[in-house]
């Protein structure tokens, strides 16, 4: 993962540049980039990246037990292939994907499977995991893997892959990334879209893969391209990352087919429908995908890992996170394998036991776990350590009713309006939020409770109506 | 290391904060309204300030005594009720008899507020609600207007101002009109700098069109007023009267009088931009704005009082609900203008 971007290597991949610099920004002229940099609304939270953006991604040693919940995507959950007490090496398959909306999964050591079971997870209850015990002395060199001609596969066959890596968004949605490069029947992408914007506070994953890993990131984009029959590639990235515009725009062919374009930085800019409005100017309909505008979207980290293992086969056993926040001695970027419970994670990194909060992903749509047994799954992209004192300055003092001050509504990237469907949910009209407020137009991002000055906890409202609904929902096509 | 760690707290995203709070909301108002407090005390004397202590007297002892206990502020958070007080002492008449003055505080937190069920939930200003109740039950008193600057100066309290409740309390001192009941009963056009300065008869805290406006301004900086309420009202004002006046500039004030006189700045700046009781969607507000300013040039002109903003505000303080029906936003991919 330790490669470097420089020119040299990008000279070999594309080609010694025949003109001067300025011939590719008439190249990129030719693909009109017709959104604003940026969407309405929105917000702008304190960044708390200084601590962590700087420092190059480092590589952490195993823990003794891994623990690697079979659920970790949207979709079925993968179906082990081990039994208890089989020896399985790093980069084995241990479990097949269920279906076409599911990904396997690898083994992450090399060691003996120590037992098949329920363990914790960061969003609450039990789930069916496998645990591995990790041989002494495992090295980090994967020893399971498969070459394989990607330039000439059929996009069919990068598909099928792609799901052979197991590879999901690791951007935090954790979907099976082989279904969104399956083009639904009769829609065709003209563009796929690099998500670089890392808007959520404190992380900084993408920030590294971007300026450390760009010759795969590179080689991921070129795959995808193919897999979805695109002509173009635009890598967003927001304007407080200036040395990964850099880094990559030097790196961009100069056919003009990968475009690097600088964003505004506001939060959620990297969500995709956001992000798509502020780069192409185009709108996906309500609870549609990208794919129906022509586009689909990819985390860079995502494809940066793609463009690794894809050549060689293998699959994904780790990732790159973010470990930060003041609770934490040593924060950084770290390359962890997949499986690696929390609590040695953080034991190895200093954590000194003072912390109130540890957060699975970043602080606006992250979960706080209660248990550091929980592990790094596919979709956590940092480890937030927040202490009492930063939680005492984050936390409202005091609810105070609504008074309609319309900061939510201002700052709602969906244009909801948040205040009325928090009053709709305390006096619990959940079906009347979901039928004439667009209350599954949410998507969590966070900003309305953000901004609440009463300090209403109106996302966690959205989060409980939209599971009621459901429940309802099922209990009414059982009935 | 302990596997499970019971200090560990799970609370739901986001973990992040912005500072603004409802209390610094309210502090905002009430750091606006301190020059205009301010200048009630020099143009009219210690009376306007007795005023506003038995507004906000009356006010914050009936929410303490009438409001569930579970929705019940600690009395030194409790801005909101202070701001309530202080807004309608500052709408009233100088001399005006402190009881009464204490009787329009209580039925602006008991009418206005806490009958609809507390902060929030009002559908009618309080401050103006407290107004509308004193305008109906004292109507006399409620008109009588002093001059600038009373007998005794900044020590001018009017013995009407002491007067024994339900006794006869009939203003004994002088009295003036105030520039719209000269407009509108003689015809006559008032200066316009005093309008600006404040030195002209009229309510505690509405004469001095300058220092309203810079309390406007900083609510603006502040983003705790909307200015598409500000300027909907005030744009629809000077429109609306302009388009008179060029008809019959006899009859009707220039829109710089109309705009600067009576409770007008006053109630743009600081009664219609209540957040609870105007529309949340940003069309809506627009919309609103501009119906106050229509209505007040209706009532301006063509009703029996020479002033109207009280019930231009209460009117359309009515058509809120109604107005957010109709301007809800369009979600985002649902097709249309944004």
């Amino acid at each position: 993962m330790m490669f470097s971007s420089n020119n040299f290597f990008s000279r070999i991949i594309h080609g010694n540049p025949t003109g001067p610099d300025a011939d590719s920004d008439s190249m990129r002229s030719r693909l009109p980039i017709s959104g604003k940099g940026t969407f309405p609304h929105g917000i702008h939270p304190p960044a708390f990246k200084a601590q962590t953006y700087s420092k190059n991604i480092r590589r952490l040693s195993f823990a003794p037990e891994m623990i690697l919940p079979l659920s970790q995507h949207f979709g079925a959950p993968s179906k082990p292939v081990v039994r208890q007490g089989q020896e399985v090496t790093r980069g084995d398959l241990i479990a097949e994907a269920d279906g076409f909306m599911s990904v396997p999964l690898h083994a992450p050591a090399t060691g003996v499977i120590k037992k098949i079971g329920l363990m914790p997870t960061a969003r609450g209850p039990k789930t069916e995991a496998i645990v591995l015990k990790v041989h002494k002395g495992a090295n980090q060199m994967v020893l399971h893997e498969s070459q394989q001609d990607v330039n000439n596969m059929v996009p069919s066959e990068i598909v099928k892959a792609v799901q052979n890596t197991g590879m999901v968004g690791l951007g935090g949605a954790s979907f099976p990334t082989h279904v969104k490069m399956s083009v639904p029947k009769g829609h065709k992408i003209d563009t796929v879209m690099v998500n670089g914007c890392e808007c959520e506070p404190y992380l900084t994953t993408d920030h590294r893969v971007m300026l450390e890993n760009s010759l795969n990131l590179f080689a991921g984009i070129r795959l995808t391209m193919r897999a979805v029959g695109a002509a173009r590639a635009v890598i967003g990235i927001e304007d407080n990352k200036q040395d990964a515009i850099e880094t990559l725009r030097a790196a961009c062919p100069d056919d003009g087919s990968i475009t690097v374009e600088e964003m505004k930085t506001k939060y959620p800019q990297g969500a995709e429908k956001m992000m798509l409005k502020a780069l192409l100017g185009r709108e996906v309909p309500s609870g549609g995908f990208p794919s129906a505008v022509g586009v689909s979207v990819y985390n860079v980290a995502t494809l940066a890992q793609l463009g690794a293992l894809l050549p060689r086969g293998r699959g994904l056993i780790e990732r790159v996170i973010t470990v930060t926040g003041p609770g934490i001695e040593k924060p950084g970027n770290y390359l962890v394998a997949l499986g690696t419970p929390l609590g040695f994670l953080l034991e190895n990194l200093g954590y000194q036991g003072s912390a109130s909060h540890i957060i699975l992903g970043g602080p606006m749509m992250g979960v706080s776990v209660s248990s550091m047994d929980v592990p790094i799954t596919k979709g956590v992209s940092g480890i937030l350590v927040l202490t009492e004192e930063e939680e005492a300055a984050q936390i409202p003092k005091q609810v105070w009713p609504c008074i309609k001050c319309a900061e939510c509504v201002k700052a709602c990237p969906i244009h909801l309006n948040p205040s009325h469907l928090g009053m709709l949910a305390a006096q619990r009209y959940y079906q009347t939020m979901q039928d004439d407020f667009h209350l599954n137009d949410c998507f969590e991002c966070g900003c309305c409770s953000y901004v609440c000055p009463a300090g209403i906890p109106l996302v966690q409202y959205f989060r409980i109506a939209k599971a009621l609904n459901r429940e309802a929902a099922a209990s009414e096509k059982a009935n | 290391m302990k596997r499970s760690d019971p200090r560990l707290i799970v609370r739901p995203a986001p973990f992040l904060k912005s500072a603004m709070t409802t209390q610094q909301a309210m502090l905002d108002v009430l750091y606006a309204l301190i020059p205009v407090i301010g200048v009630s005390l020099w143009c009219f004397g210690l009376g306007a300030i007795l005023v506003l202590a038995a507004t906000v007297i009356g006010a914050l002892l009936t929410e303490r005594l009438f409001s569930p206990a579970s929705q019940r502020i600690p009395l030194r958070m409790d801005v909101s009720t202070l701001v309530t007080g202080l807004l309608l002492g500052v709408t009233l008449p100088p001399a005006l008899p402190l009881w009464m003055a204490f009787v329009g505080g209580a039925a602006a937190i008991g009418l206005g507020k806490l009958v609809w069920g507390g902060l929030g939930q009002n559908l009618f200003n309080p401050a103006l609600v407290g107004r509308a109740f004193l305008m109906a039950a004292f109507p006399t008193a409620m008109t009588t207007w002093t001059p600038y600057q009373g007998p005794e100066g900044l020590f001018t309290v009017y013995s009407s101002n002491l007067a024994v409740p339900l006794m006869n309390s009939a203003f004994d001192g002088v009295t003036a009109a105030t520039p719209l009941a000269l407009i509108k009963f003689q015809h006559e056009t008032p200066p316009l700098y005093p309008l600006l300065m404040g030195n002209i008869p009229g309510s505690l805290g509405e004469t001095s069109g300058l220092l309203i406006l810079a309390g406007g301004v900083y609510l603006l900086l502040r983003q705790v007023i909307d200015w598409r309420i500000l300027m909907g009202l005030l744009g629809s004002v000077a429109i609306l009267s302009g388009s008179l006046y060029l008809l019959d500039s006899a009859h009707y004030p220039n829109p710089l009088t109309a705009l600067l006189s009576g409770g007008l700045l006053f109630g743009a700046v600081f009664m219609a931009t209540d957040p609870v009781t105007s529309p949340i969607t940003p069309k809506g507000a627009l919309f609103f704005g501009v119906g106050v300013g229509f209505l007040v040039v209706l009532i301006r002109g063509f009703g029996g009082y020479p002033e109207g903003v009280m019930y231009a505000i209460l009117l359309m303080n009515a058509a809120t609900p109604l107005i957010e029906r109709i301007t809800q936003p369009r979600a985002f991919g649902r097709g249309g203008d944004t």
